[in-house]
């Protein structure tokens, strides 16, 4: 029997097979879709440039010499120089590790929360609802680059004050979308079965509930990665996100601005540097959910 | 003793009155059958003895000990429900395994593997269905995994709310079948809801029939299978259907 057969067996013989197994069918429905693809490809590459930039980077990103400021594209720098004669496909590949230590820690800090909150609302409803669901509606109201702006102001400007703005203003979405998945099969006859067995509403929210959430979360949270890079741009772009000499994308469009003219390259490079990620994201959060839809969960 | 004994139970939503002062015994080892039409209140009383309507007023005890409003944690290792719709009933992201090992899970019980595999042998499921999901299971084997489900805890009372009704026919046989050998083996009481009466007559002692949330009558099974049923609605149900099942 070869791995495959034992990863699609009728019927596997062990929890770790069937698990197993079904991670593989998952896998091999995402390689269908070629946009899925590409967009796993790209974020496998963002995450392969953040943890090998030293040795994909050509030159220091904060060591610049000033005889060489903004040099157009060419053998020796393949992306330019920047004002201060910084090389700028270095300063991308560092601003790698940046994005991805942005999207990493949202994603940990506001889709758990989000969901914990929209299922206890959901699965509790009455007081707990309106209470949980009010706090969530205030901060869904307003926009969120504005909110962010505002808790980086009064935070201080900074990258991690932005990561936490970002996970403040995002966390939500998260919550509402948990709490709306919670409503349609908080009455189901799977959850009464295991209510009647004596379970606590803690074992349920967190065993039975949670794992039916956490794959639309998944796709939400992949889809908002290109908005969050968006946002942490934008703070860096402010002048509120990571300071210098942090080679942070959005900053480096910023400082890029005062020669968008005749030196095209400073502000487009690390433009197309958050155009590629972001598309990544998203064409990874669409196969996602193409794939682990509920709905279609048991068609395949 | 009484496996259990329901005293003037009355369940009402808002303002209308679904169950009316209800009283009924189910003896020890004893299968008793609530029929009636759709809204007749019959599921409700199931549901009132299983914690899962808790507005009701009057009086509920299981085995002699007096039943809460609301689920709890105790009823659950005397009583225990099948639900009617084996679709919906199991977790659609849990195998067969998970599902099962659950309730003693819940209640800290060693001793999961050796106790799953006796179950799945007890309701006759191949141990090659272990680890599957409900979406890779028929029907009948679904409702199989719910039966074993309900008795994990080992309850002396199943709450049966009609455990046959989504199946094809050719497997309600089975199923039944199943019903009858478990009783036999395990010793238990069955409260049945449904509104089949061959079902009532195949597996069951007793039954009692509800009209608009009050119970009319109630009478042996053999009293119906010889059309000795007293109250004209109920002789009016056994005609009906008999035409249904003819027809």
């Amino acid at each position: 029997m070869t791995t495959v057969d034992w990863l699609l067996a009728d019927s596997p013989s062990s929890r770790m097979q069937a698990r197993l197994g079904r991670w593989y069918r998952i896998f091999r429905a995402l390689l269908r879709n070629p946009l899925a693809v590409i967009g796993g490809i790209i974020v496998l590459a963002l995450i392969v440039i953040a943890a090998f930039a030293p040795m994909i980077a050509t030159h220091s990103p904060i060591a610049g010499s000033l005889s060489e400021r903004l040099m157009p594209p060419d053998a020796q720098h393949w992306m330019g120089t920047d004002e201060l004669g910084r090389d700028i496909w270095s300063r991308i590949v560092y601003g790698a590790r940046i994005t991805l230590a942005i999207v990493a820690l949202v994603a940990v800090l506001a889709a758990p929360v989000g969901l914990l909150i929209g299922a206890i609302s959901g699965y509790f409803g009455g007081w707990t609802d309106r209470i949980l669901m009010g706090i969530t509606d205030i901060f869904l109201s307003m926009p969120k680059l504005i909110l962010a702006l505002a808790f980086v102001a009064a935070l201080g400007p900074g990258i991690e004050n932005a990561i936490i703005a970002i996970a403040i203003t995002s966390w939500p979405a998260y919550a509402r979308i948990a709490r709306a998945e919670t409503l349609t099969f908080r009455n189901s006859e799977f959850i009464q079965a295991v209510q009647l067995q004596g379970a606590s509403a803690t074992r349920v929210i967190v065993r039975h509930i949670l794992p039916l959430c956490s794959s639309s979360m998944i796709i939400r949270v992949t889809l908002d990665m290109a908005g969050i890079i968006l946002t942490a741009a934008g703070l860096g772009f402010l002048g509120l996100g990571a300071q210098p000499p942090l080679p942070e994308w959005g900053a480096m469009i910023s400082r890029g601005r005062t020669f968008i003219l005749d030196q095209w390259w400073v502000a487009t490079m690390p433009g197309f540097a958050i155009v590629i990620v972001s598309l990544g994201f998203c064409f990874l959060g669409d196969g996602l959910r193409d794939v682990l839809d509920p709905k279609q969960g048991g068609k395949r | 003793m009484n496996a259990l004994q329901i005293r003037n139970l009355s369940v009402s939503y808002g303002d209308t009155r679904v169950v009316d002062t209800v009283s009924i015994n189910v003896v020890r080892g004893e299968s008793f059958a609530l029929v009636g039409e759709s809204g007749s209140g019959k599921s409700t009383v199931l549901k009132a003895v299983a914690g899962l309507a808790p507005q009701w007023t009057g009086e509920i005890s299981v085995f002699g000990q007096p039943r809460s409003k609301g689920i709890d944690r105790a009823f659950a290792s005397r009583g225990q429900m099948v639900f009617q719709d084996p679709y919906g009933s199991l977790h659609p992201r849990q195998t067969v395994d998970a599902t099962l090992s659950e309730p003693l899970a819940i209640h800290g019980l060693g001793g999961q593997d050796a106790r799953v595999q006796e179950i799945m042998a007890a309701v006759g499921l191949d141990r090659r269905f272990r680890f599957r999901l409900p979406h890779q299971l028929s029907g009948g084997q679904r409702q199989r995994v719910a039966i074993a489900r309900a008795l994990m805890l080992e309850p002396k009372l199943l709450l049966l709310d009609e455990p046959t009704s989504a199946l094809d026919v050719s497997v309600q046989a089975e199923i039944l079948n199943l019903l009858k050998r478990l009783r036999r083996e395990k010793g238990l009481s069955y409260l049945l809801v449904t509104h089949d009466l061959p079902v009532v007559s195949f597996l069951c002692d007793r039954l009692a029939v509800m009209r608009e949330g009050k119970i009319v009558e109630t009478n042996t099974v053999d009293a119906l299978k010889r059309g000795r049923m007293t109250n004209d609605y109920s002789r009016e149900l056994i005609e009906k259907s008999a035409l249904t099942t003819s027809a």
